[in-house]
């Protein structure tokens, strides 16, 4: 097999996992989008908040300590424990849950029948506070978050194809693990969503309000639900990329990756969030791979937007977004 | 005879039960405007009570009421035999009064299928994580309730649109799927808010058979809003009339269309 061929291959499989990486986050929007019509913009800052507060209990950090000292004039960090992964990662979903809960009972529930563009200018300055609110409560330093996925090459993969090629692929064992939560949680969403009561209900609330509550389906509990749940995925996007690239500020910005991929899997449809970030990372990937060189390089940065671009004139709705039905 | 505690039987031999709910000194005010002025009537167990009035005469607010849509300013709302503290509108359809709207509601995104199993809400009881971890229960309660679900689709002769997304469909269709929708919750009461509005001769015929169908078939006690006065006389068993947030008029549709306050309500007085 031609070099060329087998590092087109290995450039293909890299950008699979990397479009896994852009899913997880657009599947955050995605649910948002589909119970309640709300861009959240925060959806990035939620996955940033999510994975502080993982990194601070971990590590058993005091929260707001620099605040505290500030004003007490003391010199706490922390309480001198480390808590076990797992059961940090069960209490961060804990905060996200009341998070969610605040976020519906002090914003949302508030804002009911506005305008699409008036919430999603709540969801920015919501994006902007938690960002300060993390920043006061866990500190801005950047910090390593590990709690216990592999990382590094995956030597069997290298091995077989070193074996059968002659050349070892370099595929990283936390993408396998990204690919493989990512396909758990996908299907758990989708059957979540399409075949239980709180699905339906989820979706019903999308739909139309008042109809909902003829039916006995109570809109906060469904919209605290619908929030638990973006943390939840936050939580997961937050850990995954925490994991790759350390937690800091940047980690919010991963949201603006998610729009194209929004774009092309429309915004209402969970397997679209996926197959959508696939495109993207494939795609991204192999326009640098092949036409990279003969336009200088650095294609990733615009090459995602363009293609989004192109959606938006040609099929708004995405992939596989509800067709816009109106009858006239 | 409709005085009666125990409740009486109607000229079709159908059986009416006693009160099951009642409406004690009604006051709904809008800042200043007095939707409904100290009304007060009762609904009896498998009736169809209609409620009558000119334009804007607060019949829609009353529905609202009933179904705890709007919270009135005075009064009482008793509900099989209690008193019934100020609810939300979700409490109300899961205490099993379930209700149609004047300008359809459905969930336009949804098949017709989804749209009325919504309506099994109250009857499936799985939580969520139940419904995550214990899939046999789910699964069981998912397959009776869409048992439930098809003998509706039956029922109201909407099998050919059972997948169709409801956005698609014809007002009159539409119409009957909210029904369905509706029926689907088992309501004891079932409110309609003008089921018929906007219809065809040939699709009011339909609506109304359906009315009468489920009344018969299921026991099920309604009350509704309509302006057709054909349509009301025809199905109703006792008819509230309204005008300007009042109540002028309370009985049989014969009672009623000889009340003399009736009477001038819909045709105008002569002012000299």
């Amino acid at each position: 097999m031609p070099d060329q061929l087998i590092f087109a291959i290995e450039v293909f499989l890299n950008g699979l996992m990397a479009g896994v990486l852009y899913a997880l986050v657009a599947l955050g929007f995605v649910l948002i989008y589909k119970a309640s019509g709300i861009f959240n913009y925060a959806q990035g800052v939620l996955a940033l908040f999510a994975a502080l507060t993982l990194v601070g209990i971990m590590e058993g950090q005091v929260p707001f300590s620099h605040l505290i000292n500030a004003v007490f004039g003391t010199e706490i960090h922390n309480f001198g424990f480390h808590v076990p992964a797992l059961l940090a990662i069960a209490l961060t979903m804990v905060v996200m849950v009341v998070l969610a809960w605040l976020v519906n009972t002090l914003i949302f529930r508030h804002l009911v029948n506005q305008e699409p563009i008036i919430l999603f200018m709540a969801t920015i300055g919501l994006a902007y506070f938690l960002e300060g609110f993390g920043d006061i409560m866990w500190g801005a330093d950047i910090k390593k978050l590990d709690v216990g996925l592999p990382q590094g090459i995956n030597g069997f993969i290298d091995q077989i194809t070193l074996d059968a090629l002659g050349y070892g692929f370099f595929i990283d064992n936390l993408d396998l693990v990204a690919t493989a939560v990512a396909a758990l949680l996908v299907t758990a969403l989708v059957i979540f969503a399409q075949y239980t009561r709180q699905g339906r209900a989820m979706r019903a609330v999308a739909d139309d309000h008042q109809a909902a509550l003829s039916v006995g389906i109570s809109l906060n509990f469904i919209w605290v639900m619908v929030w638990s749940l973006a943390g939840f995925v936050a939580l997961v996007a937050g850990i995954m990329w925490g994991t790759k690239s350390g937690v800091q500020f940047s980690l919010s910005l991963i949201a603006l990756k998610a729009l194209p991929v929004l774009m092309l899997g429309g915004f209402t449809s969970i397997p679209g969030a996926i197959v959508g970030g696939l495109i993207i990372g494939v795609g991204e990937k192999m326009f640098e791979f092949l036409i990279g060189p003969l336009v200088g390089g650095a294609t990733e940065n615009w090459f995602a937007y363009v293609l989004a671009l192109l959606f938006l004139v040609f099929r708004p709705q995405g992939l596989f977004g509800e067709k816009i039905i109106e009858r006239v | 005879m409709l005085d009666a505690p125990e409740g009486y039987t109607t000229e079709d031999g159908r059986k009416i039960g006693g009160v099951v709910m009642e409406m004690k000194n009604i006051t709904l005010r809008f800042g200043g405007v007095v939707a409904i002025k100290d009304i007060s009537f009762d609904i009896r167990e498998g009736e169809i009570r209609a409620i009558i009035g000119p334009n804007g005469a607060g019949k829609s607010s009353m529905l609202n009421v009933i179904s705890g849509f709007y919270n009135p300013q005075e009064g009482e709302v008793w509900y099989k035999g209690a008193k019934r503290p100020p609810m939300k509108p979700y409490q109300v359809a899961r205490q099993g009064i379930a209700r149609t709207f004047q300008n359809i509601a459905l969930f336009d995104g949804m098949s017709v299928l989804d749209n009325i199993m919504t309506g099994r809400i109250r009857q499936m009881n799985a939580g969520l994580f139940s419904q995550a971890l214990w899939k046999g229960r789910a699964e069981r309660e998912e397959v009776e309730n869409r048992g439930a679900v098809e003998k509706i689709i039956d029922f109201l002769e909407i099998q050919h649109i059972r997948k169709t997304p409801v956005g698609r469909l014809p007002y009159g269709l539409k119409k009957r799927v909210e029904l369905a929708r509706a029926l689907a919750a088992e309501p004891s009461i079932l409110l309609l808010d003008e089921p018929m509005a906007g219809m065809n001769v040939e699709e009011k015929e339909d609506m109304s058979r359906f009315v009468l169908d489920v009344n018969d078939e299921f026991g099920t006690t309604i009350v509704l809003i309509e302006h057709d006065m054909g349509v009301v006389m025809d199905l109703s068993d006792r008819v509230v009339v309204m005008d300007y947030g009042r109540k002028i008029g309370d009985g049989t549709p014969d009672e009623v269309r000889t009340n003399q306050a009736v009477i001038d309500a819909y045709l105008g007085v002569a002012h000299d």
